[in-house]
């Protein structure tokens, strides 16, 4: 059975790919006039496929922050640039764009990645929470009150990521001590050099047991 | 970044299907070195082929070894029970790599597949075999510190980057191919010395993919194991040198000895000859030095990594001093 849908899913695939070849040098109507009914059903259907045409945007539906969006994106937009750009959501912060600061570090169904590396399209019916939807309100998320309480940055460019980081930290349960601290948080480049604070930060929002 | 196809297949069969039929199709996972490389032109696939809903992520005991599905993270499987217990060595390896946020994207299959990080092959702007065939080595005769000393050609000095490869071949590990027909390597067997096609990192083919990778058990491997990485900095680094060690005493001798080392080799490197050398013999400082000599045999500089030449041989003597103390 499960090898008899295989079999026909690649044969969609072949059909999808001549079929969209041939209406780029003939016209509709010929071309539905040639192609057997139940056939071109089967490629229309396409249940277990997404295309995405070159340049063509592809529709993706996210939960971001607790709230549902519906979008259009272009297969190359970063789940980075998809925040930042489409939903004005600037908190998220491009540092590198190549994974290698941490500044972008976002939650995608609760685990902390790199939403520069990440593929918006990939991210399609998944939970993504940024720095935007940690407080609650007027209320400060416990670990955005430690950083303010220990100082933890200067500049504040890679504050987002590292609070993002760290919240992930504390409930993944490497946050036991200040070097599984450090280990774990080695993801997240600080280039004003806070670090001793963002440590310390960490060190209570884990001890208070709120996070 | 260039635009591209994007098509995220329900079937292990229509991904090698596509793979086969289109030359510029490529395999996305967790898209943490293919991203990059495409955001800087250093590979421009038309068609991506998302394999993230396949169910390969699974990492379970089978007869005889463990089977760890190509979409298992990073993560996933450094903090697995099962792994932890019976090859705390793969764990190792791999935190030691990359960063938190990495590994919970990185998968294995990527892992493995990963291209070398030299700034020749990253700099479209210079020339590099690896990235554009006949166009020449930059490395060689340039700036080459993070480079191989040994396997080298002319074509090319560039090393493998992974960490966790280090470990699963040290392990033995096999890998699993899917394509026209199954089939199944050894993990040595996977990628390749760069020869005259650096081009080719490995032995896969066109139409094929990664599924999993299986490791043979054996608890004498899980005894006693090192993963010694030097590095420029503590952390979030490749390697300069890294060495994977496991270590079996018994009666005094060593009955169990596994040596792999990173950053020296086009490839995962075995240190078969030091093992065997090692074997039946006493875990002493001098015996150390001896294997690590002979690891080194054949072992080449090529200016600006030349202090590999001596990192490499007192990183595989700590190394198994390391593991000999916990004996
Ligand atoms: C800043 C930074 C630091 C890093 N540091 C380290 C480090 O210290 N040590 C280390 O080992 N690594 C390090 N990495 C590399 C990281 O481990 C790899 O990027 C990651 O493992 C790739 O996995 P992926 O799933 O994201 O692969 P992708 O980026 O999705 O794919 C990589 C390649 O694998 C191919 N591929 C993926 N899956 C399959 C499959 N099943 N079959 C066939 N082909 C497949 C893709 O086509 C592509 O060519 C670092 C990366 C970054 C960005
Ligand atoms: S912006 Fe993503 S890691 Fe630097
Ligand atoms: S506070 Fe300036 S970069 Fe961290």
């Amino acid at each position: 059975m499960a090898h008899h849908k295989e079999e026909i899913n690649s044969e969609k695939e072949t059909l999808q790919h001549t079929r969209r070849k041939f209406f780029k040098i003939s016209t509709a109507l010929t071309a539905v006039a040639l192609i057997p009914s139940k056939i071109l059903k089967a490629a229309e259907d396409n249940v277990d496929e997404k295309v995405a045409e070159r340049f063509e945007k592809q529709t993706l539906t996210l939960e971001v922050n607790g709230v549902q969006q519906t979008l259009s994106v272009e297969p190359r937009v970063t789940l980075l640039d998809l925040l930042r750009e489409q939903l004005k959501l600037t908190g998220s912060k491009k540092g590198c764009d190549h994974g290698q600061c941490g500044a972008c570090t976002v939650h995608v169904n609760g685990q902390r990645v790199l939403s520069c590396l990440s593929l918006a399209v990939m991210q399609n019916g998944k939970k993504i929470a940024t720095i935007e939807g940690l407080a609650k309100g007027d209320d400060l998320h416990p670990m955005q009150a430690a950083f303010i309480k220990y100082d933890g940055f200067q500049c504040g460019y890679c504050t987002p990521g590292q609070i993002m980081s760290a919240v992930a930290c504390v409930r993944e349960g490497h946050a036991d001590n200040e070097d599984e601290i450090r280990q774990y948080m080695s993801g997240n480049i600080c280039r004003c050099g806070a670090y001793p604070n963002i440590v310390k930060a960490i060190t209570e929002a884990k001890q208070k047991g709120e996070v | 970044m260039i635009n591209f196809n994007y098509v995220k297949p329900s079937t292990q069969k229509a991904v090698t299907d596509t793979l086969g039929k289109d030359a510029t199709a490529q395999i996305i996972a967790g898209g943490t070195n293919l991203v990059d490389l495409m955001k800087r032109g250093v590979t421009a696939p038309e068609k991506l082929v998302d394999i993230t809903g396949l169910p390969l992520k699974n990492i379970e005991q089978q007869k005889g070894f463990v089977r760890i599905g190509t979409l298992a993270l990073n993560s996933e499987v450094a903090e697995s029970e099962l792994i932890l217990k019976k090859f705390p060595l793969l764990a190792k390896a791999l935190n030691a790599g990359a960063s938190p946020q990495l590994r919970n994207m990185a998968t294995v299959g990527g892992n493995m597949m990963q291209r070398t990080r030299c700034s020749y092959f990253y700099d479209t702007a210079m020339p590099c075999n690896k990235r554009k065939a006949g166009t020449g080595c930059g490395a060689l005769k340039g700036y080459n510190r993070m480079h191989a000393i040994f396997g080298t050609t002319e074509n090319c000095i560039a090393v493998h980057p992974s960490d966790m490869c280090i470990a699963l071949v040290a392990l033995d590990a096999i890998v699993v191919i899917s394509g026209k027909a199954e089939r199944r390597i050894p993990f040595a067997d996977f990628h390749r010395l760069a020869g005259t096609n650096p081009d080719k990192d490995n032995t896969l083919q066109r139409g094929e993919m990664i599924t999993a990778i299986e490791i043979p058990d054996n608890d004498a491997l899980a005894k006693n194991t090192v993963y010694l990485k030097v590095r420029d900095r503590a952390s979030y680094a490749f390697a300069l040198i890294s060495v994977a060690a496991a270590l079996d005493v018994k009666d005094g001798n060593i009955a169990a000895v596994r040596l792999a080392m990173g950053g020296v080799a086009h490839k995962p490197w075995r240190l078969t000859a030091a093992e065997n050398f090692l074997k039946g013999k006493v875990p002493s400082t001098e015996n150390f030095k001896q294997a690590a000599a002979i690891a080194m045999k054949d072992a080449k500089g090529f200016g600006h990594n030349n202090f590999k030449l001596k990192l490499a041989p007192n990183t595989i003597i700590q190394a198994l001093t390391t593991v000999s103390t916990q004996a």
